[in-house]
């Protein structure tokens, strides 16, 4: 898929997240805007998962360790035919599937995430069942950057260079933002790179809502050979909506008719940009 | 599934040494058994298993809650994990990995609690697992076993590593005689074993309780009271139906564990007894709410009452 495609489907996905965090009137709406163009790149140009695959062993593996960022995975994985897109009208409603963390009620979804600090240690898990049986599948997982803290990944990275899992590799979504302050300020975790290099990862920085920039970063898996891959991706926070980039009080804030119809106009117009 | 073996009567070993000897027996023929330690290889008698199937054991070090994360992203990939440690640590420490990871996504990993209940006795309460049935049974989706005898704890084992859902196995230290001179009547997840049978009273206990239990039964019997004991091996999902049949024919219910009397297999007996009509006497017997006196297992299990003596006062105050 060429750039142009994957930033048209950016602009969509975004759009979509907007749409159905409304109509739940429920959603973590910062954090998803920030992952969408990680996502949208994973699924569209890197993983190898459809509907059609979902059963095979041979499947790459994606688990959202920042699970409730799950608005963007439900809009991508929708897009990716695993289910009907109008399903995402039930959003958190009763009885709906489609709740605000990954269950695997839903198709597509691998694990039931949401408690912060699970996606890594599964992830290991994973990964060394694929070096046992000798298959080429890869691993990824989506943390957020708030998750660091939780001790529980940092039990995750160390195996993960023990056992010498290169076909493991963590993105951090690190839009520098959590539910209470900015990051540096609840809880330092920089300099990042560093920490994951002292546990023996091998590290690539990006920005993380540059569309090139992560296919790069994708492509150059493992970073190398005999050690896991992190990307640390920098991205905006509400990113793609002017009022929302960088403010706090997105982090799970829902837009009111006003505000949702000010994000859909500037989306809408980046949309016009791009296919100029 | 693995030729059935018959341990001889007069079982002879701590149930997880026959855990790991059956867990090796399983392996051999089957390279999907994965055993997972937290440096915990050494208690949990799985040095022989790691040098017969060095690709068959994954060690992250004392890590319980990555160990249990790594165990439920194995067994999505269809492997029959077992991840085993110190059941102190496993049940609190890791405690949300086995609800999320294990028990929410049903990957089909078994937990294995070694050296549990008060097995380290002298080590102190850091060391005891006193909580792990009352938190487990609060988790949907576990399938909660503490054998009682080797036969028992082969069988549980065999049964852990086909089962398609998670399981959580409690093993401890001490030498278990076998409970029974005839194994014939089997073994299954959620099915009560009758070990002796007598209508004046019901003994109900799981685990290293249940030979107290039956010594008791042997001394209430000499004093003319017949107790029927049963092993209680599975506390989720429950032999309910055991349990009315004993509400019926028996005059008193004495339920013993290795286990605050909090939450574990005396309230789960309790509440569904009462819910059902059940108005005899009834007694719950473990270890009262308290950091327990500290010493050898024996010795802290007589402390609190369970044991042959503890066990037929308990009942003979019970019937008078």
């Amino acid at each position: 898929m060429t750039t142009e495609d994957l930033k048209i489907k950016s602009i969509n996905y975004r759009k979509n997240i907007l749409k159905y965090i409304v109509g739940a009137n429920a959603g973590h709406t910062g954090g998803s805007l920030s992952c969408t163009d990680i996502l949208n790149v994973l699924y569209n140009h890197v993983l190898n998962v459809s509907p059609q695959n979902f059963s095979s062993p041979d499947r790459d593996r994606y688990v959202q360790s920042k699970g409730h960022c799950v608005e963007a995975l439900f809009v991508v994985l929708a897009d990716k035919g695993f289910f009907p897109e109008e399903d995402l009208n039930t959003l958190c409603k009763y009885k709906s599937h489609y709740i605000g963390h990954p269950t695997k009620k839903v198709k597509g979804v691998e694990q039931n995430t949401g408690a912060l600090g699970h996606g890594l240690p599964i992830c290991v898990g994973t990964a060394i069942a694929a070096k046992l049986d000798e298959k080429d599948f890869r691993v990824f997982t989506l943390m957020g950057d708030g998750e660091l803290p939780e001790g529980s990944n940092w039990e995750a990275a160390l195996s993960a260079s023990h056992y010498k899992l290169d076909n493991l590799c963590a993105i951090v979504d690190k839009n520098s933002l959590q539910i209470t302050a900015p990051t540096a300020d609840v809880m330092n975790t920089d300099p990042l790179d560093k920490k994951w290099e002292a546990f023996g990862w091998a590290v690539k920085e990006v920005n993380g809502n540059d569309i090139d920039e992560l296919k790069a970063a994708f492509a150059a898996l493992p970073f190398e050979k005999g050690k896991p891959s992190v990307i640390i991706a920098h991205t905006t926070k509400g990113k793609g909506v002017s009022f929302m980039e960088n403010e706090l009080k997105w982090h799970h804030g829902v837009p009111n008719k006003e505000q949702y119809q000010q994000a859909i106009n500037e989306l809408d117009k980046s949309l016009t940009e791009v296919t100029a | 599934m693995a030729e059935q073996i018959i341990i001889p009567a007069g079982g002879d070993k701590p149930n997880q040494d026959v855990f790991s000897e059956t867990l090796q027996r399983l392996a051999a023929t089957d390279k999907n058994i994965i055993a997972v330690t937290s440096d915990s290889r050494g208690s949990g008698k799985l040095v022989p298993f790691g040098k017969s199937f060095p690709k068959q054991i994954v060690e992250v070090g004392i890590a319980e809650q990555n160990l249990v994360g790594v165990a439920a992203g194995l067994a999505s990939c269809d492997k029959k994990v077992f991840a085993v440690s110190p059941a102190c640590f496993l049940t609190a420490r890791a405690l949300e990995q086995i609800k999320n990871d294990i028990c929410y996504s049903d990957n089909s990993a078994t937990v294995v609690g070694i050296s549990a209940g008060v097995s380290y006795g002298a080590l102190g309460s850091t060391h005891h697992s006193l909580h792990d049935f009352a938190v487990l049974r609060a988790i949907n989706n576990i399938i909660i076993v503490a054998p009682a005898d080797n036969f028992e704890t082969v069988k549980a084992t065999e049964l852990a590593a086909e089962s398609k859902h998670p399981v959580y196995l409690r093993f401890g230290k001490r030498v278990m005689p076998s409970l029974k001179e005839d194994n014939s009547d089997g073994f299954e997840f959620g099915k009560g074993r009758v070990i002796t049978e007598g209508s004046d009273v019901a003994i109900i206990a799981n685990g290293e309780t249940v030979y107290p239990a039956v010594k008791a039964a042997e001394k209430l019997k000499a004093n003319g009271i017949a107790a029927t004991v049963v092993s209680m091996h599975t506390i989720k999902p429950l032999d309910t139906e055991l349990l009315m049949k004993l509400a019926a024919t028996c005059k008193a219910i004495v339920t013993v564990e290795e286990h605050s009397v909090y939450g574990g297999l005396g309230e789960a007996c309790a509440s569904y007894l009462l819910q059902h009509g059940y108005a005899k006497p009834f007694k719950i017997m473990g270890i009262p709410d308290e950091y327990t006196i500290t010493g050898p297992q024996l010795d802290i299990f007589k402390h609190y009452g369970i044991s042959e003596e503890g066990i037929a006062d308990e009942v003979t105050k019970l019937l008078r």
